[in-house]
């Protein structure tokens, strides 16, 4: 089948639903490929979920100036598209003296870069803001903030179908061909051909291997993995800020620190280890060992019941292990290849530097089409940023009057009610995973990890929507959940 | 929009074994304002999903399935007049025992004479357990593998391997080969079975399924089904030893590494816990620390067989009646129960010394003709000789107030001898 557009996005992350979203400010034909079955299943939904401030960049790199900028943009975009945002703030922690000149240089820097608020504090005030957290000085950045990765992810390419970007799941890109006058042909290994005059590469993990593709040679990326556990919400409330240790000169990266998540959780992580295997996202029993340890350390009250899910997430570095460190990102209008934006490396902080970095890319997109203001645009996504388990027992109530669905609880960890699994199931991007509902119903993401749930959305997508049972997969075509009936459907028992 | 509040004597949360004996109990001992709240859509618990059979051999003398069980229990509600919620979940629960229950249609709140509770527990999980490795379909609980085979007719893979060999995963262990998959072996990270030796060998012997002890899973491959799991046997520190190390193809894992009850309720509350059980610390009466709130079942510890947990539950199912009507307080005086060697943990954890009760516990190791000895200081309450001791066997010895009072003394330690 053949599709036209005028612009291509290619990769579903974060970045990219950001792009899209951008780009449906305009009345401009475009659609999005996504190899899997639904947005943000790589780095963007597999990280901490932080929005950096910025400090850490040097002056005058591209990341530096996304990442501030990003930063800024994003209260106003979570409230348009009903997006859990927290603004907790950091605190890089000094041990000692010999940290001071570490922070004070931070501060100058992040100064320099534009990051709001910067303040080097001592002990009493920097337990002001974390109760028990111990150190001689740190440096206070109150633009730092929790966010959901899932919901800021989906909201953006939720937000940008609403407004006429068009996605397509499950469509991996196999070749990029450009002809004379005609632009752009991308074949995907669903033989389906998407035709268009810009096309964006914002592949993440396989930017360097599109942008070889689209005829731009010179970029690897070296998959480096991190690895993190879940604690139980039972420690909600534990952290009340964002605690980083001071960096330490020739470390590889910031060492293992805590992270609340916005929706009640602790993570310990992320290690970093280069891999072969860009989606392997196997956990390692020696890293999951050293974790627990040092968790324990930075948080004595983790008992051993707290540990409920580990994960790992890849980031896209551009600098092979000998060398480590990071590269700034590569976002390009190339002049050599024409109508070929190209994004390469955005590893972290790319889930803030989003919104900056789409701005960025549609007005490269400017130079090549022009681009009018869709006066239909809708900036605000339907729907609450709350769970229901979030409101209170009134709220609760004039909901569950309303809608009865709402008064059943089908995830009991996370008390998650019937409609939301419904609404969820219901998305307009028309993803149908049970890794999809998670990441919008949270459905499964409790103590239980789905033990008790996932029984129950299976008995409710038979009954409601006449799955059978090969309709369930996990992530994709290749991880059904079951092999079929136990009996012929129908027959006597 | 305001919510309407409604009273009862007495609320028993949860519907499966416990719940259904405690409601009972509670209306046979005179109360007449029983309500048994459950969150699934009938009554029954885990019960419903047990096809197999060997309940109720203790209480009605005669095998039955686990929906049989709960049928025994349910057909006496109506008669005793018993109120049921079923599709109902408590979300909070006070210490003033004042329930936020969500039901279709209905969000409330319960103000309870006394609370008893009985929501049993939840299976251990992969993530609880840090098992290494990349995260494809096809790992599951056995309890969920045994709802989706057994409730919703649906079969989870072909061939399996089972981690743990707690009761649930032996159970299915049989219920997978019975169906036509090949299960290649079970493994046991300890040196004995976590489940009752007469399922060792009714599921795992009689099929020809191995039991490998001290091995577990140390990696879990495949991107997308489960395409194997390394296995290894482990040492005394339970360490894997990397050259045992080697490599299952299976599209199935099955978990039966341990139950957790499901305490959230209870904490909740603000009852005070213990770190052993996962359970409540109760008295002779089944009472928590909050006055009212009464614990029983799998909730309070994980028991080995539903039979021992209608006995628990109807005890404290009688005991929240008499706390609605007779207004009693908790004792002043009290005896501590402590484990002593060879005990994992005793059940009460503390005692009034008016009444005889059952001493439940487990212990640490497997041993044969052992005693179990309770002292109060140097003197001897009671010893109970006993040929086999298993982890996996619940031990329950009926304690005389008599010669408590005769011991006399504010503790007692139980240890085996």
């Amino acid at each position: 089948m053949n599709h036209k557009y005028e612009v291509l996005i290619i990769g579903g992350g974060v970045v990219g639903c950001a792009i899209a979203r951008e780009l449906s400010k305009y009345r401009v034909s475009a659609a999005l490929l996504e190899k899997e079955m639904d947005v943000g299943m790589g780095a963007s939904c597999r990280n901490s979920g932080v929005l950096h401030a910025g400090f850490k960049y040097a002056p005058g790199s591209l990341r530096a100036r996304v990442a501030v900028k990003g930063n800024a943009l994003m209260d106003d975009l979570c409230r348009d598209l009903k997006v859990k945002i927290k603004r907790i703030g950091k605190l890089t922690v000094g041990l000692d003296e010999e940290d001071e000149p570490t922070l004070r240089h931070l501060k100058e820097q992040g100064d320099t870069n534009g990051v709001p608020g910067l303040r080097v504090i001592g002990r009493e005030e920097m337990q002001k803001i974390q109760p028990g957290v111990e150190g001689y000085i740190a440096l206070h950045s109150p633009s730092s903030s929790i966010i959901s990765p899932y919901s800021l992810t989906i909201g953006l390419a939720e937000n940008a179908l609403a407004n006429g970007v068009n996605f397509h799941l499950g469509q991996r890109v196999e070749s990029i061909s450009q002809q004379p006058e005609k632009g752009w042909h991308v074949r995907t290994a669903a033989g389906e051909i998407f035709e268009a005059q810009v096309i964006i590469n914002a592949a993440g993990l396989y930017s360097a291997d599109v942008s070889r593709m689209a005829g731009v040679d010179g970029y690897t990326i070296y998959p480096c993995r991190g690895e993190y556990y879940v604690l139980d919400k039972r420690l909600n409330g534990t952290l009340t800020a964002l605690i980083y240790p001071a960096p330490k000169k020739n470390a590889p990266g910031w060492g293992t620190h805590l992270t609340p998540t916005v929706d009640g959780n602790i993570l310990i992580g992320p290690t970093a280890q280069y891999i072969k295997e860009p989606e392997n996202h196997a956990c390692t029993p020696d890293i999951l060992r050293r974790l627990r340890i040092e968790g324990q350390k930075l948080l004595p009250a983790i008992q051993v019941s707290d540990y409920i899910r580990n994960f790992a997430g890849i980031r896209a570095k551009q600098t092979p292990p000998e060398v480590g460190g990071n590269k700034d990102f590569v976002i390009e209008d190339r002049k050599d290849v024409k109508g070929f934006i190209n994004l390469v490396g955005l590893e972290s902080p790319g889930l803030t530097a989003s919104p900056a970095i789409a701005q960025m890319v549609v007005e490269m997109v400017g130079n090549h089409l022009s681009l009018v203001p869709d006066p239909s645009f809708n900036p605000v996504r339907p729907g609450s940023s709350d769970f229901f388990s979030e409101l209170s027992a009134e709220e609760k109530a004039d909901l569950v009057a309303k809608d009865p669905n709402y008064g059943e609880i089908i995830c009991r960890c996370e008390k998650i009610t019937k409609k939301e699994i419904l609404d969820a199931i219901n998305n307009p991007l028309g993803a149908r995973t049970i890794v999809s509902l998670k990441y919008r119903a949270r459905a499964s993401m409790g103590r239980c990890q789905g033990g008790f749930c996932i029984p129950r959305i299976v008995r409710l997508l038979r009954d409601e929507f006449g799955w059978r049972p090969e309709d369930f997969l996990k992530r994709g075509v290749d991880s059904p959940l079951f092999v079929g009936n136990v009996r012929p459907e129908g027959g006597q028992a | 929009m305001s919510i309407k509040t409604i009273h009862r004597d007495v609320v028993v949360i949860g519907g499966g074994p416990a719940g259904l004996a405690a409601a009972i109990a509670a209306s046979e001992a005179g109360c007449k304002d029983v309500l048994l709240i459950e969150r699934d859509r009938i009554l029954g618990g885990i019960l419903n999903q047990c096809i197999h059979d060997g309940f109720g051999l203790h209480e009605f003398k005669e095998a039955l399935s686990g929906p049989e069980y709960a049928a025994r229990f349910i057909n006496r509600l109506p008669g005793l007049g018993i109120e049921v919620m079923t599709g109902t979940i408590v979300l909070s629960l006070s210490p003033e025992r004042i329930l936020e229950v969500s039901t279709r249609g209905a969000i409330q709140y319960i103000q309870a004479g006394a609370v008893v509770l009985a929501m049993g527990c939840r299976e251990r999980t992969r993530g609880a357990i840090s098992i290494p490795g990349q995260r494809p379909s096809g790992v599951y609980t056995a309890g969920a593998a045994q709802n989706f085979i057994n409730m919703e007719n649906i079969m989870v893979g072909k061939n399996v391997c089972i981690l743990g060999s707690g009761d649930i995963g032996l159970i299915m262990a049989r219920r997978m080969t019975l169906e036509g998959a090949h299960v290649e072996a079970v493994f046991e990270i300890l040196p004995y079975s976590s489940g009752l030796p007469r399922n060792i060998q009714q599921c795992l012997n009689d099929y020809n399924i191995p039991l490998f002890l001290n091995t577990t899973v140390t990696e879990i491959r495949g991107n997308g089904r489960l395409e194997g799991v390394k296995v290894a046997q482990v040492g005394k520190d339970r360490a894997p030893i990397p050259e045992t190390e080697r490599y299952i193809p299976c599209d199935t894992l099955l978990l039966s590494v341990g139950l957790i009850p499901e305490n959230e309720l209870t904490r909740d509350a603000g009852v005070a816990m213990d770190p052993i059980t996962g359970g409540a610390l109760v008295d002779d009466t089944f009472m928590t620390s909050v006055p009212g709130i009464f614990s029983c079942g799998n909730v309070l510890h994980v028991h080995d067989l539903a039979d021992w947990v209608s006995v628990e539950a109807r005890d404290a199912g009688r005991f929240a009646a008499a706390y609605v009507h007779e207004k009693r307080e908790a004792s002043r005086q009290r005896i501590t129960i402590k484990e002593g060697d060879g005990v994992r943990y005793v059940l009460p954890q503390s005692v009034s010394g008016e009444r005889d009760f059952i001493l439940s516990l487990r212990v640490t190791a497997p041993w044969r003709n052992r005693a179990v000895v309770v002292r109060s200081g140097d003197k001897k309450v009671r010893r109970k000789k006993i040929v086999r001791l298993h982890p996996a066997e619940m031990i329950r010895i009926n304690i005389g107030k008599d010669a408590l009072a005769a011991a006399g003394g504010s503790s007692l330690e139980v240890s085996v001898e």
